[in-house]
């Protein structure tokens, strides 16, 4: 157990002693978090406006008076029909409602910029019901889940997900790489001690890290960012955990397989960070990918963790909606840790 | 500066650049990579919510909203039931976006001219989704409604307004995209590859045999530089060129802006690239900084998310990051072909960037510790 | 002994890092054609004082001055005048031996015409002449030294300096690159040379040994041996370097 201390407390110096990476490997989670909390949202709610109309009817007043009062959109003047194109051409506004004067009836024409299709269908939705007016709607609408409709909930889970592995994966096999590089591999190799307790002597500080990352992300999601806080943050620990887990055995692979920390660092952010960010529903919804893309999803972790984050998180569903994802996590970490560790073991001889 | 010292260290990067067992094939396969993949995958489109359908009047009218929904093109209906709970559990698997009910009685209301209520749940785990899922599904219902009532000689048919979709008129999300990606890949490949080659001539120890020659600071540092010109332009075009055979879109606007954008943008990029490996000491330090300027870049510069969407103390701070410049030349001249009118302030605000970024890049290269 | 001007001055010399002083006050001149070997153990700060002398680092306190500039202040006009050659191997590693050496000679400004004939002067002594297209990396570590040399006197500087050169280099690889020294210093070129293999001190004109950042000793191997009354450099050494407490083992 001395061994096995020392060794511990070797890698956790190497891990403080560099000020600047630490405070990154903290900072970092907390700065995404809370841009994507405060600052980013996939959703449209701010539509920049402009009204045209050839004749002043007096209709385009309560048009614009119902514009000024939607909190979706900021008016951005009155203006020519002729004018409209190019305002749009030059990003001046985000869409136009235009108004002719035909045949003695007021026509309504929506003309948006549909250049980003979920700001045209959105704002086209939107102008719509304003310019129809104060109609009766037969409806009442609510949102569950996420009443305030904030699409940072949809966004913790994924940042979370990427960020472990981008702690875990990146740092340790860095970390044991560049030991290989500079041969204190070999030299702790040849000591008396068991290459397994040097591997995970390797693996427990950065698990430690990992733990006080995870506390600190929760910590925001729960309090700053307003996600519901119930019992379900149990499984949600539970679930992190062995994500951790699956993440340093990750590392540890990508370890095994390079010899150098630039390869080890390329391998790390071009075969996990890109398809993580891309591929696992963080940002951009599964169902909207080709089938052969989905299937290739299904091969990553974090598609699965954020999937069940989701759940526990937003919908708050009991363990038993989980069932699946939890499953799947728990035999990836099973096969890629059995696979490090049968690599590794290779190496000693 | 000597402009034989900078041919002779361009020559050196070139070379090593191209001896390099990796770097050559990520120049070309990522962007061929990133281009044909990416569009397909992301996809923040809502063109398809599925509905389900508690129905407890079970009326002509409650038939015919059914058929109406399932016949819009954004809409489908997944499952009509008259159980609330079972509903609520295609909702709760993510099945469905948009729950439906409609109440007992609610044909005959309309009919005696009470204004019965149609409950509509979104599911709000995906905002978007949720938000424009109950638009399209209120407005298909609330025009299903105006079409039987005028059936019924009640009252005049209503109809929405009429809408252009300028610049995109088949609302294809990957048009959006493929301007966004060359910028993604700019980002990516001019950001970390000048920083992980100064980090590793760091590490070992290459740039201290060349401290001590009487090179030139600004020599060196444009020799990390100018490559990236070159590797720029090379994505913009293999990008230009999938986009185009691939996806079959050209850009609107003129190529030329495009390209200048691509260089300044590129330059920018690189210079910030040589600035951080400056100040790292080791390549995690680099490649964390990098990263984690790069998460933001992507994330503030307006890719995937509106800027005007932003609260405004953000929309302020995306001002500070050049890629929301190059970002919004590179979609206003791809999709609306905006000319240098249009863009001025943007390629002024992009070559500022530029030359910002280089200077500093000059500036914290230290010959002498 | 050398009447002419010294053609390196360090007055002074003081490196700290934080709390720690590296070099501490090192004076000394080397005047033109000398060969002057820097000893001390691992550690004593000689490669801290030799990177200081060529303005790869700015000193704490002191003066150093090389062929006449400056090494703080201006520190380029230094480096114009100098070739340098580290412990480790610091040459383009996916170059060819030609390739770097090409690099080396342009950054100094030598016309093409110069530096082919420097070059072709070079390789045929140091026998790198088949060796032209190979790569720099994948030479052994013998060749790879003597490219190391190449490269540092391509531009037929007026000051050497050599930061243990023959490190990891068989005794008859040291005996054949000391050859070379020599043979550079008696076409008038000042040799600067750190080192802790003891034997090595005996070409050397003068020597100064270093201990704890101090200059301990400095003078002929010859004057060292006998006011010590030892008949070798190891024990003059051993005699001077007794007081240290910074030596790495």
């Amino acid at each position: 157990m001395g061994i096995f201390a020392s060794l511990i407390k070797k890698e956790a110096l190497h891990i403080v002693r560099d000020r600047r990476t630490m405070l990154l490997t903290l900072l970092m989670p907390l700065a995404l978090l809370l841009l994507f909390g405060f600052a980013i949202s996939t959703e449209v709610n701010n539509v920049r406006v402009v009204v045209a109309a050839d004749r002043h009817s007096g209709v385009e007043r309560g048009v614009i008076e119902r514009l000024r009062a939607n909190e979706y959109f900021t008016f951005e003047g009155l203006v020519a029909p002729t004018d409209v194109e190019a305002i749009l051409r030059g990003g001046g506004a985000d869409a136009a409602l235009v108004m002719v004067e035909r045949e003695g009836a007021v026509r309504t024409q929506l003309i948006v910029d549909a250049s980003n299709p979920v700001m045209g269908r959105s704002a086209a939705a939107y102008l719509s019901e304003v310019a129809a007016g104060a109609a009766d709607t037969p409806l009442i609408t609510t949102t569950l889940y996420n009443p305030q409709m904030k699409s940072s909930y949809n966004f913790v889970p994924g940042i979370m997900g990427m960020i472990f592995i981008l702690i875990c994966a990146i740092m340790t096999s860095v970390s044991i790489v560049s030991e290989k590089e500079n041969g204190t591999m070999n030299l702790l190799l040849v000591s008396p001690v068991k290459p397994g307790m040097v591997i995970f002597g390797k693996l427990v500080p950065y698990f430690i890290l990992s733990c006080a990352i995870l506390a600190v992300m929760l910590g925001v999601a729960y309090s700053l960012l307003d996600i519901p806080f119930s019992e379900s943050a149990i499984w949600v620990v539970a679930l992190s955990l062995l994500y951790i887990v699956l993440s340093l055995s990750v590392g540890l692979l990508v370890s095994t397989l390079v010899d150098t920390q630039v390869s080890a660092l390329v391998v790390s952010a071009m075969l996990f960070m890109l398809p993580v960010v891309m591929l696992s529903g963080m940002i951009f919804p599964i169902e909207n990918m080709p089938l052969p893309l989905q299937w290739i999803s299904g091969i990553i972790p974090a598609r699965w963790y954020i999937a069940a984050m989701r759940k526990l998180m937003i919908q708050q569903l009991d363990p038993g909606g989980i069932w699946l994802e939890s499953v799947i996590l728990f035999a990836m970490t099973a096969v890629v840790l059995g696979v490090a560790i049968a690599k590794s073991g290779l190496k000693r001889s | 500066m000597n402009i034989r010292i900078l041919k002779a260290l361009l020559k050196k990067e070139l070379l090593l650049m191209r001896r390099n067992p990796f770097i050559p094939k990520m120049i070309l396969a990522m962007p061929v990579m990133v281009m044909l993949l990416l569009p397909l995958v992301a996809n923040l489109d809502v063109s398809k919510v599925n509905v389900a359908v508690v129905d407890n009047d079970k009326g002509m009218l409650s038939r015919r909203m059914v058929a109406d929904i399932d016949a819009a093109g954004e809409l489908s209906v997944i499952g009509v039931s008259e159980s609330f709970g079972y509903g609520m559990m295609l909702v709760e698997k993510g099945e469905a976006d948009v729950l439906l009910t409609i109440p007992e009685g609610f044909e005959r209301g309309i009919l005696v001219g009470d204004t019965p209520k149609l409950d509509l749940r979104a599911n709000g785990v995906n905002a978007t989704k949720g938000m424009l899922g109950s638009q399209y599904a209120g407005s298909s219902a609330a025009a299903t409604i105006s079409r039987y009532l005028k059936g019924m000689g009640m009252a005049a048919e209503t109809t929405g307004p009429s809408v252009v979709n300028l610049f995109n008129p088949t609302l294809d999300f990957r048009y959006f995209m493929i301007p966004a990606l060359m910028v993604v890949l700019i980002i990516i490949i001019c950001g970390f590859l000048p920083t992980l080659n100064l980090v590793s001539e760091k590490e070992s120890g290459t740039i201290e045999a060349m401290n001590v020659t009487p090179v030139g600071k600004f020599a060196f540092v444009l020799s990390k530089l100018i490559p990236f010109w070159a590797v720029g332009l090379l994505v913009v075009s293999v990008g230009m060129l999938v986009g185009w055979l691939v996806y079959g879109l050209a850009p609107t606007g003129s190529v030329g802006l495009i390209y200048l954008a691509a260089v300044l943008f590129a330059l920018a990029m690189s210079g910030l690239g040589v600035t951080i490996a400056n100040k790292s000491a080791t390549m995690l330090q680099s490649i964390f900084v990098m990263f984690a300027c790069i998460m933001v870049f992507q994330l503030m510069s307006g890719l995937f998310t509106p800027i005007d969407s932003m609260p405004e103390w953000a929309r302020v701070v995306t001002y500070a990051i050049p890629p929301r410049y190059f970002n919004e030349i590179m979609r206003a001249v791809y999709l609306k072909g905006a000319g240098s009118a249009d863009l001025a302030f943007d390629f002024a605000a992009l070559g500022g960037f530029a030359i910002l970024f280089c200077l500093t890049a000059a500036a914290t290269y230290r010959k002498q510790s | 002994m050398p009447v002419n001007e010294p053609i390196i001055i360090a007055d002074r010399l003081t490196k700290r890092f934080g709390d720690f002083t590296a070099v501490d006050n090192i004076s000394f001149e080397v005047y033109p054609g000398e060969i002057f070997g820097f000893l001390g153990a691992n550690g004593a700060g000689k490669t801290t004082a030799m990177k200081m002398l060529c303005g790869l680092s700015r000193p704490s306190a002191g003066k150093a001055v090389i062929v006449g500039h400056d090494a703080a202040a201006d520190s380029e006009g230094v480096k114009r005048s100098i070739g340098y050659m580290s412990q480790r191997f610091t040459l383009y590693s996916s170059l060819t031996v030609g390739e770097n050496l090409e690099l080396f000679g342009s950054v100094y400004g030598m016309t093409a015409e110069e530096f082919a004939r420097r070059r072709d002067l070079l390789c045929g002594e140091l026998g790198l002449d088949g060796k032209l297209g190979a790569m720099a990396g994948s030479l052994p570590p013998g060749w790879r030294q003597k490219l190391a040399f190449a490269a540092a006197t391509i531009h037929n500087p007026r000051v050497l300096f050599l930061d243990e050169p023959t490190g990891g280099v068989d005794p008859v690889g040291r005996r054949g690159f000391w050859e070379l020294i020599c043979k550079a210093a008696s076409e008038g070129m000042t040799v600067f040379v750190t080192t802790h293999y003891l034997d090595e001190a005996e070409y050397c004109d003068r020597v100064s040994i270093m201990v704890d950042g101090k200059i301990e000793a400095l003078d002929t191997p010859a004057s060292l041996k006998s006011s010590l009354g030892v008949s070798t450099m190891d024990e003059v050494f051993r005699r001077v370097a007794a007081s240290a407490s910074r030596a790495d083992n």
